[in-house]
């Protein structure tokens, strides 16, 4: 079906464009700034995104600081209490919602479509100053007086608290938008600009990744943002909506945050099975194994992470009934999401492995994020909930989830794509280093908490029980240990953006279309639209070439 | 603290590495201690967490504990199979299969993509293994949420930053009081912000929400002291609420009552006040060394000449008191925050006078 002239323009277009990438294509501030091009908007993300992290960061760090003894360590209770509402805030609304979906996929999507922008470009840019504002106002909560109502904004606390509440409200608020955009882009795009020959059960994992995330930002999140309005109502006019000082229900506002923040989870580690998805097969040489079962499992997620919300409530006093119903539909999610876990270790299976740094991430995400996953079983039981509820069981199986499995993945799409966003090789040595001291930092961190929860340390706790000392303090080390794995991370990838251009237009041979526009890609992408006439992992059709130290693909290929 | 830290890293150390001394825990142990010199414990009086004979639960201490442990011990053990299968079949995969270079392997001999057999197997199994834990999850659930008609009542109140129970008795006090073997019932209510009622050794917790009564149930199988905690964030000393809950035999229990009662009818008003002060969760915010808290001290409190924010200073007096017991947010004292909550209704007239003739007595 395809035409060999148009085969023959894939392959000679990175020639071309070499002098020409977008990133050199328009010079000035301004030109980022009120660039419509996806691919900036993407680096924009992306810079604000890991800025946010940085942030977020330092205050984890200053969190296990203060925990390292009981009582005061280094700050006060209510210091103590904004940071951990600043770190839960400025991570899940600045870092892990947008991090892959907004940063990554703004740039990878519409490559992988082999399109030369989203559908609306326009709207992309707006998604991204709404982020900006949005986090303007988190910032402005921070320095007025931070609010210190934990990043669920439960009622009545939140409505009756003399900290600014209302900034980092409207910030969520805002950013909901933000967030709404993108989804909303995501799904016009790939449904209008697809390529000729890209059936939706040849796009790629990513895609359907993206995609499912994108439907859920689009229904779950105008919730979240009535919610807040509500919140926002009821302390500036004083409406009983939540406090029943005025006649409200402080449980209902627990239905209306968890309707959206459950679904957010999936917002948050969907695009992560994503990532992986594409560097499993990539890096085994091999076509991923359960291509279908992989992509709907995707969509029965999004679909059933809708129904599950009420099972962050089986000790707020809902009935039984629905208890149950939300416990029973909790259950089915497990078994989609080990369909995914059992996909990938096969794809390894008899494949060609190459332990390139990407692949290390995708190996150190398959260990935390089956833990992560394990420890959801634990308490998604009604019963055993009751006792492991708000302790650090919790903490610790959203930490592996959500850093051990969001973050971790989004550090496996960063080093994954990197060479084509910036057209620059990081050091490959430095790579794995900080990312073997990240996979001993996250399980010291993380894996004395899941023993601190059984034992019955409540979360979000100033102060506690001498016996709880030891167990916090090798938390802590833990923490200091990611610092440190971050900082190393920080700086050779830094590092690399100060050489000239080095990286192969496809250094992994991967057979997605990004990887057919150079490194970095030039303005427009590609000169003609690629036609599609494979799945998106059959690497029969690339050959390593020494020289440019990245793959070639057969000419012969589609005469 | 140091020792209890070398004893948790010791134990640690010798579960999961057997055949790792215990002298790198130590030496690490006094490194970290000199690193982070121990503060002073923020908690007045805490309670104590009784030694466990397990690695990952507390004591078991109610009639649910040996059924949820039972539960969370199984999924322990299919965890740990299925944690097991994956890093073997990732350190395996990854010898077996690695690459010797890129131009060697550039595409895998085997592609096999798809098997519906093993796809449908390894759906099925997890399924009917889940749908056995939800059952069992569910039942448990169930019987934890079903009180026995005929069990012992208890209010328990929660508020910033404190645990009230009352008894049918007559009698209110700061910790739970119950003899063992017996079915209790917990109604929970709070008066300003959600909390949650947590006994770990009994594995039961039920948030208290403003506005209606929430409750639960258990009954004791051991005799002991364990402690209470809020488990539902609410505000600068949510980790400092917490309470014991004491289970005594059954004459224990009620030598207990009578006791507490006759003690609170016959006792002289400073002594009344002292336990006031005690039970009332004053000294979650109010210290009586001259230590900063939440609140100003207690230390030499009548008599002093406090600033007022917004106002003139004032001489602290027997009706100053009284007015900031009842209604704490009028006269604040200056660089304090307005966060003490009212105590009007819940403290008699006795009981109020009996505060501040203890409080004249703090020097």
């Amino acid at each position: 079906m395809t035409s060999p002239s148009a085969t023959a323009d894939v392959l000679t277009a990175p020639a071309e464009s070499d002098s020409d990438s977008y990133l050199t294509h328009d010079k000035g501030i301004l030109s980022w700034l009120l660039t419509l091009d996806h691919k900036r908007i993407g680096v924009m993300y992306l810079g604000c995104v890991l800025t946010a992290f940085l942030l977020g960061g330092v205050f984890a760090l200053l969190l296990r600081t203060e925990l390292l003894t009981p009582g005061r360590t280094i700050v006060d209770h209510d210091t103590y209490n904004q940071l951990f509402t600043l770190h839960g805030a400025v991570m899940v609304f600045l870092v892990i919602i947008p991090g892959i979906p907004a940063a990554l996929g703004n740039f990878i999507l519409p490559l992988q479509l082999g399109a030369k922008d989203v559908a609306f470009p326009r709207l992309n840019l707006a998604s991204w100053y709404l982020w900006v504002i949005g986090a303007t106002f988190l910032l402005v909560s921070l320095v007025t007086n931070a609010a210190d109502t934990g990043w669920t904004f439960y009622t009545p606390y939140s409505t009756t608290t003399t900290t600014s509440v209302i900034p980092a409200l409207f910030g969520a608020f805002i950013l909901g938008f933000s967030s709404i955009f993108t989804g909303l882009n995501f799904i016009t795009t790939m449904h209008k600009l697809r390529p000729p020959g890209m059936t939706w059960f040849r796009m790629p994992l990513f895609l359907w990744a993206l995609y499912s995330t994108a439907v859920i930002q689009v229904l779950a999140t105008p919730v979240l943002a009535i919610t807040l309005l509500m919140l926002i109502v009821e302390r500036f006019v004083g409406i009983g909506i939540f406090d029943p000082a005025l006649g409200g229900d402080p449980v209902l506002f627990q239905h209306f945050f968890w309707f959206y923040s459950h679904p957010a989870v999936y917002i948050m580690i969907v695009p992560a099975f994503g990532v992986v998805s594409e560097i499993f097969p990539t890096f085994s040489r091999k076509r991923i194994f359960g291509y279908k079962f992989i992509a709907l499992s995707s969509v029965a997620i999004a679909i059933l992470g809708f129904l599950v919300w009420g099972h962050h409530m089986f000790v707020s006093g809902q009935s039984v009934v629905a208890a149950t119903i939300f416990s029973g539909i909790t259950f089915l999610i497990a078994i989609p999401t080990a369909i995914k876990v059992f996909n990938w270790i096969t794809t390894m299976y008899k494949g060609g492995l190459h332990l390139d740094t990407p692949m290390l991430y995708a190996l150190f995400f398959l260990w935390v994020f089956s833990i992560g996953g394990l420890t959801g079983i634990f308490l998604g039981v009604m019963s055993l909930d009751v006792h492991l509820h708000d302790t650090y069981f919790v903490v610790a199986h959203f930490h592996y989830v959500m850093m051990g499995g969001s973050i971790t993945a989004f550090l496996a799409g960063t080093h994954y794509w990197w060479p084509k966003m910036f057209g620059r090789t990081y050091n490959e040595k430095w790579g794995r280093i900080s990312c073997g001291l990240l996979f001993v930092g996250l399980n010291l961190t993380f894996f004395p908490q899941f023993i601190l929860g059984t034992r019955g340390m409540p979360r979000r706790y100033y102060n506690y029980l001498e016996e709880f000392q030891g167990l916090h303090q090798l938390s802590t080390i833990g923490a200091y240990l990611m610092g440190v794995a971050f900082v190393i991370t920080a700086v050779y990838l830094l590092a690399s953006l100060r050489k000239p251009a080095d990286a192969p237009a496809n250094p992994w041979g991967a057979n997605t279309l990004e990887w057919r526009a150079a490194s970095p890609p030039p303005y427009y992408n590609f000169h003609n639209p690629p036609e599609v006439v494979e799945g998106p992992y059959e690497y029969a059709d690339w050959v390593y070439d020494k020289r440019t130290r990245g793959y070639q693909r057969k000419a012969s290929h589609g005469s | 603290m140091n020792a209890s830290f070398e004893h948790l890293v010791g134990t640690m150390v010798a579960t999961w590495l057997p055949g790792v001394g215990q002298g790198w825990t130590g030496r690490a142990a006094s490194l970290i201690s000199v690193l982070a010199a121990p503060a002073p414990g923020g908690m007045p009086n805490p309670p104590k967490v009784p030694h466990s004979p397990w690695f990952w639960m507390p004591n078991s201490a109610s009639n649910f504990a040996a059924s949820i442990d039972g539960m969370f011990n199984f999924l322990l053990w299919i965890s740990l199979v299925c944690m097991l299968g994956v890093a073997v079949a990732i350190v395996y995969f990854c010898r077996r299969y690695r690459a010797t270079s890129r131009e060697a392997n550039e595409a895998a001999e085997s592609q096999a993509d798809h098997s519906n057999a093993l796809e449908v197997t390894w759906s099925i199994i997890p399924l009917f293994v889940v749908i056995g834990v939800f059952v069992v999850g569910f039942q448990q659930f169930v019987s934890l949420r079903t009180p026995p008609r005929a069990a012992y009542e208890v209010h328990a109140t929660g508020q910033r930053w404190k645990w009230g129970f009352e008894y049918p008795e007559g009698l209110t006090h700061p910790e739970l009081h119950v003899p063992v073997g017996k079915d209790v019932r917990v109604l929970i209510q709070s008066v300003d912000v959600i909390h949650s009622l947590y006994i770990p050794e009994f594995r039961v917790k039920m948030d208290a929400v403003p506005g209606r009564y929430t409750e639960l149930w258990f009954s004791p199988t051991q005799e002991g002291t364990f402690p209470i905690y809020c488990a539902e964030y609410c505000g600068t000393s949510h980790s400092d609420m917490l309470t014991r809950v004491v289970v005594h035999s059954q004459e224990g229990f009620q030598a207990w009552v009578a006791d507490e009662i006759r003690k609170i009818e016959s006792m002289p008003l400073v002594e009344l006040g002292e336990l006031t002060f005690n039970q009332s969760g004053c000294s979650t915010c109010h210290s009586v060394d001259g230590s900063a808290k939440v609140g100003p001290s207690f230390k030499g409190v009548f008599g002093r000449q406090e600033k007022i924010f917004g106002a003139a200073s004032i001489t602290v007096d027997e009706n100053y008191l009284r007015e900031s017991i009842l209604e704490p947010q009028k006269k604040v004292v200056e660089g304090f925050p307005p966060s003490m909550p009212t105590f009007k209704g819940q403290l008699s007239d006795r009981r109020i006078s009996g505060l501040i003739e203890y409080l004249k007595t703090i020097k």
